[in-house]
């Protein structure tokens, strides 16, 4: 990556998550936008890393807890008598 | 990510020591705990053990639960303990604490430089992607794991997480960015040769 990057690249990829996720001061995100327009590399570093938390956070149907792994538990907390009381 | 309000579980009902309450508890929390615990050990009696472990510590403790945190990051914290402890048992020579030291200076620097991010969704989130990923999460050292599951994965907020393993937020923003990195990087490293066979083939 050395021969690819310059220091502001390394400097971006420190502050990238935070950029990513919008924490970061309005002053180092137009320093870091404008590096962005002038380095493909990073932008695609970006792109992609946006794209894997996407990925990540793209609600799968969740099954419930398996019902028989459920019957253990309730059993194992002695809460027997409320294993059919599931409200939800 | 208060779920306790979406729940509605009355804390004055749970220290009081109701039953009935504990039980709803039990099912508000147990989806997630056992989530979470599969993706950590990667199979289905070690993430059972998690589960159980934590909620029996959580009612042995409930007495102990201050409400400074919220119900659902206090379990998330006796899971994630009890997720730790297991792996230590089982790999005795993983290092928790100094995965990150370990790693420092390698895992930040992207060797894949492939935009695979306009890939079609239906591409991406097929059978075969899901696997990929889930592949790539089940490879994270565990000490990024576990940080990267419980923000990324939970939407716990970083203060959250960092309340959750006992870290400093500074210390979860370090492995939550170096988490997220080495997922690029592995799924850069298929999408690309990917890529490049099929270009190849057409």
């Amino acid at each position: 990556m050395s021969e690819h990057l310059h220091m502001n690249c390394e400097q971006l990829l420190g502050s990238l998550s935070e950029y990513v996720d919008g924490e970061l001061d309005p002053q180092l995100c137009r320093e870091i936008e404008k590096h962005l327009a002038e380095c493909d590399n990073c932008r695609i570093v970006l792109n992609t890393i946006k794209r894997t938390i996407d990925l990540v956070q793209t609600p799968l149907e969740k099954p419930d807890l398996p019902a028989d792994v459920r019957e253990r538990l309730f059993k194992r907390l002695n809460l027997d008598d409320y294993l059919n009381s599931k409200s939800q | 990510m208060d779920k306790a309000k979406e729940t509605n579980i009355s804390l004055e009902a749970l220290l009081a020591g109701d039953r009935a309450e504990f039980a709803r508890m039990v099912d508000a929390y147990s989806g997630q705990i056992y989530r979470l615990g599969l993706r950590m050990l990667g199979n289905a009696q070690d993430a059972e053990d998690v589960l159980q472990n934590t909620f029996l510590n959580a009612l042995v403790h409930l007495s102990e639960f201050e409400g400074r945190s919220s119900l659902s990051t206090w379990l998330y914290r006796i899971a994630a303990n009890e997720a730790l402890m297991l792996l230590r048992k089982r790999k005795p020579e993983v290092d928790l604490e100094d995965a990150e030291e370990k790693h420092e200076g390698e895992d930040l620097k992207p060797s894949h430089f492939v935009d695979w991010s306009t890939l079609p969704e239906e591409k991406l989130l097929s059978e075969e992607g899901r696997m990929i990923l889930d592949q790539a999460i089940q490879s994270l050292p565990e000490s990024l794991r576990i940080v990267f599951l419980l923000r990324d994965v939970e939407g716990l907020s970083i203060k959250e997480t960092a309340e959750a393993l006992g870290l400093t937020e500074s210390n979860v923003k370090t492995r939550l960015l170096r988490a997220r990195l080495f997922l690029r990087e592995q799924l850069s490293a298929y999408y690309g040769e990917r890529e490049i066979h099929e270009e190849r083939n057409e």
